[in-house]
């Protein structure tokens, strides 16, 4: 493993003036998947299966993250790069202290808001009202939710093609449910923002202006985390990547040098 | 790997020393209980809005939209008197039996759905539950709210059918809202419990229809209280006394049923005492029950 990390932690991280935001100290997750009652479709299996106490097939470990460590700053803006599978949105999740690292610990300043495409909101109720509800679950005060409820419908430019903001979020194409949930998220001025392949669902001129609202939050001294299989995205908005090989860091340092190692590799 | 422990190699600190020099804290970690329960209060507008768009999202697919929140309690009513007022009619003893079983069903129901619903409080909502970070405890307290919005809409149609069945209206009806209230922390409290549970023996949900079935049997709800000390052994209706629904249905009657006054239970003042107890207990067993598990919602 130690030839693996071995270009990791020069260039970023030298720079011991700055305020960690996040540190991540040898994390290593394990996922344990109920695979339900896969012993068999039928009821005497199922029988079988508890009777004969053999409940361990149904239970299996993925070992998703390996031993990642880094420390990430104040203001900056980290591109997580790797194939599928690697562990990226997994260790986004154990940054946000959605999973328990096994092993290790990840330390925040504040609390992490993890910004997923599949995070899901009300689906029944229509965008306006999830707009309230998605900021006040994030704690902000209702007066607050008031002011900025008509900025955030504006941003997420669900109503240019007519009033969708009033209809319930079921009719919303995946796009548009990504931008508004894009919307709501950013709405707030969070300490560690993890975004997870958020933008790519947008289209180009969306893509545009949430690149620039990531680099305002950025700029707003916070820690902006951006997994995304568009290198295009992570060079534009990330002046830091990091790439993940099978849950193993394998390159941290400067976006043009990782990037460029990566794209190389391929 | 050897030297992964040092973060920062100015200062020679480890990742952790560097970590509490700076305040951070550990990602998803539990807050003390009282630091838990303001947290929680910070969180009431979200949980006040969350439950009316609830309500409001449960019956919009549905064409007679929100006037199922009468319909079915009445339909409920309707198919009990049918068959225990009607078709078994035996019950001669309680001079009002229409309103008797209706205070007994709305009041056992509002506690049955927020069992029931309480179970899949967690699981339910586990794209919210990943996605954001908040008290998870507003979750189940939301399930309540829910169910109480649903309860009072219950209460108006209880209240028009005991009067159209000839109750009086006296001030006693005023001791409903204490009742209600009690019942409501109550509520709460195993409303959390049932969340945990439900969130970790996922074949709960299954069960559960069977457990309130019995549960509604041992509540006094569609027979004559009275019944319990004539067919059971004394020591086995002694300790159905203390069941908590039934304690809150006889207090609910107490309130509000002139005619029931000679045939209550046990005594005012005890069922009173035995539901403040309830209350407190549930409550605050409940939330720490919750509270301790606080770190498990919504992961594997």
């Amino acid at each position: 493993m130690a030839d693996l990390t071995q270009p990791a932690g020069s260039a970023a991280v030298t720079d011991s003036g700055r305020v960690p935001t996040v540190v991540v100290d040898d994390v290593h997750v394990i996922y344990r998947i109920h695979k339900g009652a896969t012993g068999g479709t039928t009821p005497v299996s199922a029988l079988k299966r508890i009777v004969s106490r053999t409940t361990a097939p149904t239970i299996r470990e993925v070992h998703a993250v390996k031993g990642v460590s880094f420390t990430a700053y104040e203001g900056e803006a980290i591109g997580l790069i790797g194939s599928n599978g690697s562990g990226k949105s997994t260790l986004l999740r154990a940054i946000a202290g959605l999973l328990p690292p096994a092993r290790g610990a990840v330390y925040t300043q504040g609390q992490p808001s993890l910004l997923g495409v599949n995070a899901a909101l009300l689906n029944d109720l229509s965008g306006e009202r999830n707009v309230v509800l998605g900021c006040l679950a994030m704690g902000m005060p209702p007066e607050e939710v008031k002011r900025l409820a008509p900025e955030i419908i504006e941003f997420s430019g669900i109503n240019e093609r007519g009033d969708f903001a009033s209809l319930p979020m079921r009719t919303y194409s995946s796009g548009m449910g990504a931008r508004l949930r894009f919307a709501i998220s950013s709405a707030k001025k969070h300490d560690v923002l993890l975004i997870d392949e958020a933008l790519a669902t947008g289209d180009r001129k969306f893509r545009a202006r949430s690149e620039q609202r990531v680099r305002e939050l950025r700029d707003s001294a916070g820690t902006v985390f951006l997994v995304s299989h568009s290198i295009g995205s992570i060079r534009d908005t990330c002046e830091r990547t990091i790439w993940l090989e099978s849950g193993v860091l394998k390159m941290d340092g400067p976006t043009q040098e990782v990037c460029d190692a990566y794209e190389n590799q391929k | 790997m050897a030297n992964t422990a040092v973060a920062d190699p100015d200062s020679g600190l480890t990742r952790a020393q560097l970590a509490q020099r700076y305040g951070l804290r550990v990602a998803g970690e539990r807050p003390p209980l009282a630091e838990y329960a303001r947290r929680l209060w910070a969180y009431r507008h979200f949980m006040t809005a969350y439950s009316r768009a609830k309500v409001a999202s449960s019956l919009s697919n549905t064409q007679l939209g929100q006037l199922w929140q009468v319909l079915t309690p009445l339909t409920n009513a309707a198919v009990y008197y049918l068959i225990f007022g009607v078709i078994l009619s035996q019950h001669r003893s309680v001079s009002n039996f229409i309103a008797y079983l209706c205070t007994g069903v709305f009041i056992f129901m509002f506690t049955q759905t927020a069992v029931q619903n309480g179970t899949s409080a967690i699981t339910g909502n586990l794209g919210l539950i990943r996605a954001l970070q908040f008290p998870r405890a507003a979750l189940p307290i939301t399930v309540t709210l829910v169910q109480l919005q649903q309860l009072l809409m219950s209460m108006i149609v209880l209240a028009a059918i005991v009067l159209f069945t000839g109750e009086p209206i006296t001030f006693r009806w005023l001791l409903i809202a204490p009742m209600l209230l009690l019942q409501t922390i109550f509520n709460v409290g195993l409303t959390m419990v049932m969340a945990r549970l439900g969130s970790k023996v996922t074949d709960l949900k299954q069960v559960m229809p069977f457990v309130m079935r019995t549960w509604l049997y041992a509540s006094g709800v569609l027979y004559p209280v009275s019944l319990f000390r004539e067919h059971l052994p004394n020591w086995a209706a002694s300790v159905l006394e203390w069941n908590p629904p039934l304690v809150f249905i006889e207090l609910a009657r107490y309130s509000l049923l002139d005619s029931h006054q000679a045939n209550l239970v046990s005594s005012p003042l005890r069922l009173w005492a035995l539901g403040l107890f309830w209350a407190v207990v549930m409550g605050i067993g409940g939330f720490v029950y919750f509270w301790r598990g606080e770190e498990e919602y919504g992961r594997g």
